[in-house]
């Protein structure tokens, strides 16, 4: 007799893109009367595919890179010692899950197994009371909103609450645009039930009337399992509030692709049909929103958030900081051992997330995006950072979503900013003149100094012209633009002044400032390079024309010997071997 | 209405619909045409150049068929330092076409994207929806000749 009680398979989009769909059904057919389950995410997708036992005496087991053949499944069914996986110590030191305790535990789409791990208890616990004291018990409980801007979620709800209308609105921010953060979706695809329960608790604290998921349509399986609990919840009755007559209006709204539609009047103008552009503020959302009704815009890890404020609102007031209570999940991706998501209390140190949870080897990394596109860079010197609300502010970086971007040393600092730039200028929604015309100007600039052709009055331009564009720009798109290119400037000058004045690419990634050059000393002729070259810049005597090559890389990561390299322009080995 | 776009009607008319209903026509044709902007102003009782100025602001939208296999590219942030770039233009010199374009056969068409949300398995490109990680030039390669070989 098997010992298993239930197979649970990772089948998040992290998982799925890594192979699990392959192994879930190996699973299915292998299993015998076992039952196979579908989870979402526990956050450690550099291990997907994730394969958790659940066995008759009450524990459980993980394997992780599960592969789908039949050997290796069977070998799992077996209980097999290898591949099993648990958490490393030191991270699990750090680590606190309150709000993605169920994420990947659970069938996300099982209303019944989420009620039966504490579900609802919550909403059950704030319809008991009026809804000005759940109001009083988010503000107590100093929850600040986890989309990036930091404001009181108490707050916000209490200025709906005070509304007199006919309806009113409130809005999940799904659109998870910032490149790098994908914390939201794994929530929406692994515990849709939290983030929903968190909305209608909301609804019953500010007197809401209709909610919407404003959910970016780039994420299929959130919209799917949201709009599987939605089903769900409205079948069994929870979406009648108690002391209303009508039960709520729950929508999901698929985006079309606008990173600016993350900004709250930009996202209503999208809701009501409209191009996506911020308008001014005042009148604000909460006096004058959707459709002209009131309406309040939290993002889905502030309602994921909900339940568990609701259950203890002074135990969540103590972890943290002072000023920024409770957890945040944060999504580290990039140069580091172990990308992810890792939920871990307020003020732990960026130190601690990037090499202790993210497994990044000491000395290798230069810097840390935080708050992508709109954020700014961290140097590995200033690791030592609390992240918090207020703190990262101080170092000119923000804690926004929480998406962590490691920045390995062997990348440039220049062409970094070049990039951010070019996402933000090609999403600038063109309504003020310094945003649309300033990003460009910044973007060309930058695309200048990689391309080699930049001056040492460059540097001065962007600080000048990216300081003007963030005094001179309505919404935070445009104030936070800059923020890549000044904070580059600030901490890595002197990568900046390596390519506009010496002429080259300090770690040699600039296309234009590097050669590729093959170290006659290291080579054994295996001709490896030479075959997989897809434009033929190599010659049969091992010469590399460097005219011809398109720097893609490929020869290097095909030489066993590591003889091919990318050098300073105008430098570098001999390329003739065996000289 | 143009018949064609009828299935329109299962979207309301109100105009806070109108993303939902050009959603719907690229669902159904992989793209919005002409045709398809004039459907949908007629629907809403919009003017055809309200409608093409909301598509146009929202970046999911094309006006252009794409290929039988839609190759979407990530470019986030983690796929970038990953090495994004690079994915683009082995796409490009494998394909002969560019990120927007179409090959002449029609089987291929490659845009970029912002970010799919599979940043930890960073770089990754979607193929119909399915989505592809940690690649390099072999991996790649074989993919496309996979497809190829579907035809």
């Amino acid at each position: 007799m098997s010992e298993i009680k239930r197979i649970k398979v990772g089948t998040a989009s992290c998982g799925l893109a890594a192979g699990a769909g392959a192994v879930l059904e190996n699973f299915k057919r292998l299993a015998g009367d076992i039952p196979v389950a579908e989870v979402g995410c526990i956050g450690h997708c550099y291990c997907e595919p994730i394969v958790e036992l659940e066995l008759k005496d009450g524990t459980n087991i993980f394997y992780s890179s599960v592969k789908a053949d039949d050997a290796s499944v069977q070998a799992i069914l077996a209980l097999t010692e290898n591949g099993r996986f648990t958490i490393p110590a030191e991270r699990a030191a750090i680590e606190k899950l309150y709000v993605t305790r169920l994420a990947g535990r659970i069938d996300p789409k099982d209303i019944e197994e989420y009620k039966a791990n504490g579900g609802f208890e919550s909403l059950k616990k704030a319809t008991a009371v009026t809804p000005a004291e759940v109001v009083e018990w988010v503000k107590k409980s100093g929850l600040r909103g986890r989309g990036g801007a930091g404001f009181s979620t108490g707050m916000k709800w209490s200025f709906l609450a005070a509304k007199t209308a006919e309806e009113k609105i409130l809005i999940c921010n799904a659109d998870e645009g910032d490149p790098g953060a994908f914390m939201d979706r794994s929530m929406m695809e692994s515990v849709p039930f939290q983030v929903l329960e968190g909305m209608l608790i909301g609804a019953y604290a500010t007197g809401a009337t209709k909610l919407f998921i404003y959910c970016r349509a780039e994420y299929p399986l959130a919209i799917k399992h949201l709009q599987i609990g939605i089903d769900a919840i409205c079948k069994a009755g929870l979406n009648l509030l108690p002391g209303r007559e009508k039960p709520l209006d729950i929508m999901i709204k698929e985006g079309a692709g606008a990173f600016v539609c993350g900004e709250e009047t930009a996202m209503i103008a999208s809701l009501e049909g409209q191009r996506g552009q911020p308008r001014f503020r005042p009148p604000f959302p909460t006096d004058k929103g959707w459709n002209g009704y009131p309406t309040a815009i939290n993002n889905v890890e502030t309602y994921a958030n909900i339940p568990v404020v609701i259950a203890d609102p002074d135990a969540f007031a103590a972890l943290g900081t002072e000023k920024s209570t409770g957890t945040k999940i944060f999504a580290l991706a990039g140069d580091l051992k172990n990308p992810g998501l890792a939920e871990v209390p307020m003020g732990v140190t960026l130190g601690d997330i990037v090499y202790k949870i993210g497994g990044a080897a000491p000395g290798s990394v230069k810097a840390v995006q935080t708050g992508g596109p709109s954020g700014g860079c961290i140097p590995a010197d200033k690791f030592d950072v609390k992240m918090d609300y207020d703190s990262l502010k101080e170092l000119g970086a923000i804690i926004g979503s929480g998406g962590l971007i490691v920045i390995g040393n062997d990348r440039c600092m220049v062409e970094t900013a070049r990039y951010f730039l070019d996402f933000t200028h090609r999403e600038s929604c063109g309504k003020c003149t310094f945003c649309r015309v300033g990003t460009m100007r910044m973007f060309e600039t930058l695309e200048r100094i990689v391309a080699g052709k930049g001056q040492e009055s460059d540097i001065d331009f962007l600080e000048d012209l990216g300081n003007k564009i963030k005094k001179g720009s309505l919404c935070a798109l445009g104030q936070t633009a800059p923020g890549p290119a000044l904070s580059t400037i600030r901490y890595f000058r002197h990568e900046y002044e390596a390519h506009v004045r010496d002429g080259y690419c300090p770690v040699n990634q600039c296309n234009a400032l590097s050669d590729v050059a093959l170290d006659p000393a290291k080579c054994v002729k295996c001709k490896l390079c030479i075959k997989n070259c897809p434009v033929g810049a190599i010659s049969d005597d091992f010469k590399i024309d460097n005219s011809k090559c398109t720097r893609c890389n490929t020869c290097i990561d095909t030489c066993a010997k590591k003889a091919i390299a990318r050098v300073k322009k105008g430098t570098g080995y001999d390329s003739t071997p065996g000289k | 209405m143009n018949p064609e776009f009828s299935y329109l009607s299962e979207v309301s008319a109100e105009k806070g619909n109108l993303i939902k209903g050009l959603q719907l026509i690229q669902e159904r044709e992989g793209y919005v045409s002409d045709d398809g902007i004039k459907a949908a102003a007629a629907h809403f009782s919009l003017a055809d150049a309200e409608v093409e100025g909301v598509l146009t602001f929202y970046a999911q939208f094309k006006r252009n068929k794409p290929g039988k296999y839609q190759i979407s590219t990530c470019d986030g942030t983690a796929c970038h330092i990953k090495g994004a770039p690079l994915i683009q233009e082995w796409l490009t010199t494998a394909l002969g076409i560019k990120s927007g374009e179409t090959t002449e056969d029609g089987l291929f068409s490659i845009e970029t994207v912002a970010c799919l949300g599979c940043c930890s398995l960073a770089p990754v490109m979607a193929i119909n929806g399915r989505v592809y990680g940690k690649l390099d030039r072999k991996a790649l390669l074989k993919i496309i000749n996979e497809y190829k070989k579907q035809g």
